[in-house]
């Protein structure tokens, strides 16, 4: 697939006063093709435009347009960025007590050399794949999955990246049946207590309770375009606002965006993502995850089994905004 | 797979839920007679009172606010509340039907209450323990920064005095007026329980009706023990949430406490005239093991 075949594909509504520009871009490329008229200053030219109109389109995004990017079927997913940042992936399956869970995948793998453990919520990039891997929304074997594998980076002292991406733990009869709130409650207890070193990164959304039960890292990071919150705008519209269209006002806030929830302190850094966002350049945005993930892991790696649990309960049991007195 | 959706249904099922909302909503109202919500039962007031509220008929437990639970089970004037003076705040400047700002002020007006949780230490038949108390009657038990925070420090205060700590949750789940926040605070309170737990020290968790979202996926399934009132919903996504996702009929009792108690998920569903002298005894079985 050529990348330009790849971008029309990719166009979101916010893109699409790009998509003028893509077709005289192509007719200029065709037009050099077939006549063999010297055209490359034009085309520079025109992909100069393309940038710098992309580059604006995505600066002043509204929260609910950040939402439409974080959800969108071509954001790379977590087997995508595995495969890009890491060596010698070997995924590993099942919770050990009921089933294999799909919608969350783990495993061992190299990170720069060093050995750790990665994990997080899959999504598929298809209609068929995403009812394969339920929309990347986790049944608690998923959960109890995740667990089972940071316990097997614990006992061999490796850090934990867990990669978060779901709309949200799944609600079904089943997922209630077998105990989806013990399942994550139990994942944030055992969290904190880690004593590996262990990162979390919002790559897309980040779905309540769902994205909270394998992202208790020591160092939270979101990716630009990607979105945290409590419940889906859609929902907080459904039940505060009592109109689902009110979406925009719930994402507006709620404060979802990762600038918002940096200034909230809820994460710790933001990742750059290339122009046009992560769907627009997977490897690009690879990159800078495999940076930021490097450069967040070494001062941990300094610290004790204690310092690292300290860390972690003190970075959490700050959060909260209240009045007193 | 039931096909329920035709139009005539959908308004069927609408008023059917305007119904059991409205009788929700109403609890015990201040007169002689009350009518059990479950059997339809007249009750006379002061009979239910000294029933614990509970329907002699049906055993419907009606809901109970913090202090009616507390009268109900510590020992006199044992009850010391800690942190009473924590409010929310509407830090995020949230604004649905009402400003959250005033929001917190009418419900502690209407609640007789600063938030969705009492906590305190006292003494149940002289066994010292931290007791949480949340109250449905506060924003529907919503958990935000506040009930985190003071189920948070009961958990301290509980590792200071060398007690261990019971909480009753009732809950809607996540205060969404507090966006993210709230959220965190489900990360907050595991982590102290787990902080609990290395120091040897019980957790027993009362899940009461109802217990929904963030609570229940956060501290209240983490008992060593997880006892329940019978009928309480427990969940972690409620059952309209479920229906709507699924579009299937969801078996009866589902998500009730005989329901989680048939799945493992909890130890024991427990009347309420039994609770009182079932947490004793587990307090006794501590305190023998306890140094």
């Amino acid at each position: 697939m050529s990348k330009d075949k790849k971008e029309k594909r990719n166009l979101l509504a916010i893109e699409k006063p790009l998509e003028d520009l893509y077709q005289k871009l192509e007719d200029l490329k065709k037009l050099a093709e077939a006549g063999k008229m010297e055209l490359t200053e034009e085309v520079r030219q025109m992909e100069k435009r393309i940038e710098a109109k992309r580059k604006d389109l995505f600066t002043n995004l509204t929260p609910i347009q950040t939402v439409q990017i974080a959800r969108h079927l071509y954001r790379p997913t977590t087997l995508d960025y595995i495969g890009y940042i890491f060596e010698d992936f070997v995924e590993l399956h099942g919770d050990r007590n009921f089933s294999d869970d799909p919608a969350l995948v783990s495993g061992l793998a190299k990170l720069a050399g060093r050995s750790v453990v990665v994990l997080g919520q899959q999504k598929g990039k298809s209609t068929k794949e995403n009812i394969a891997r339920n929309f990347g929304m986790a049944n608690p074997e998923g959960y109890r999955k995740a667990l089972r594998v940071m316990r097997i980076a614990e006992r061999y002292g490796r850090p934990i990246i867990s990669f978060i991406d779901t709309p949200g733990a799944y609600c079904g009869i089943g997922a209630e049946e077998r105990g989806q709130a013990e399942a994550i409650a139990k994942n944030l207890r055992e969290m904190a207590e880690l004593t590996v070193p262990f990162i979390s990164i919002v790559t897309g959304e980040g779905g309540s309770g769902g994205a909270l039960g394998i992202g208790m890292g020591n160092r939270v990071l979101m990716l630009e375009f990607a979105i945290y919150s409590v419940i889906s705008p859609e929902g907080c519209a459904s039940i505060l606002f009592r109109d689902a269209k009110r979406a925009n006002d719930a994402a507006v806030a709620m404060k979802i965006t990762a600038k918002d929830l940096l200034e909230l302190g809820i994460i710790d850094d933001i990742i750059k993502e290339p122009a046009g966002a992560a769907h627009n350049n997977p490897e690009q945005a690879a990159v800078n995850i495999k940076n930021a993930l490097i450069n967040n892991l070494e001062p941990l790696l300094t610290l004790s089994h204690r310092e690292l649990i300290a860390d972690r309960y003190n970075k959490f049991r700050k959060m909260g905004i209240f009045e007193e007195g | 797979m039931t096909s329920t959706l035709s139009i005539h249904n959908w308004f069927k099922k609408k008023q059917a839920e305007k119904e059991v909302l409205g009788r929700e909503r109403l609890d015990i109202p201040g007169g002689l007679w009350v009518k059990c919500y479950k059997c339809g039962q007249a009750l006379f007031s002061k009979d239910l009172e000294s029933n614990l509220k509970v329907c002699p008929k049906c055993n419907y437990h009606f809901k109970l606010t913090s202090t009616e639970r507390i009268a109900q089970l510590a020992d006199e004037k044992s009850f010391k509340e800690i942190n009473a003076n924590i409010r929310s705040k509407d830090f995020l400047g949230f604004n649905d039907a009402k400003p959250y700002a005033k929001r917190i002020k009418d419900s502690i007006t209407k609640a007789k209450l600063n938030d969705a949780i009492v906590t305190g230490l006292g003494k149940i038949c002289d066994l010292p323990c931290a007791l949480g108390i949340m109250d449905f009657s506060f924003m529907g038990g919503s958990m935000g920064s506040v009930v985190g925070e003071k189920v948070t420090r009961l958990i301290e205060e509980a590792i200071v005095k060398k007690c261990p700590v019971i909480i009753f949750s009732a809950s809607g789940g996540a205060r969404m007026q507090e966006g993210i926040m709230s959220l965190m605070q489900m990360a907050k309170t595991s982590a102290a329980l787990g902080r609990l737990r290395e120091n040897s020290l019980p957790f027993i968790s009362v899940l009461t009706d109802p217990t929904t979202g963030g609570t229940t996926a956060s501290f209240a399934m983490l008992g060593d023990i997880n006892l329940a009132e019978p009928g309480a919903l427990i969940c972690f996504a409620g059952p309209r949430v479920i229906e709507q996702t699924i579009r299937q009929k969801l078996p009866p009792g589902f998500q009730r406490a005989e329901y989680l108690l048939d799945h493992g998920m909890i130890d024991c569903v427990i009347n309420r005239k039994d609770l009182k002298e079932t947490l004793v005894k587990i307090l006794r079985w501590f305190n023998n093991v306890q140094r």
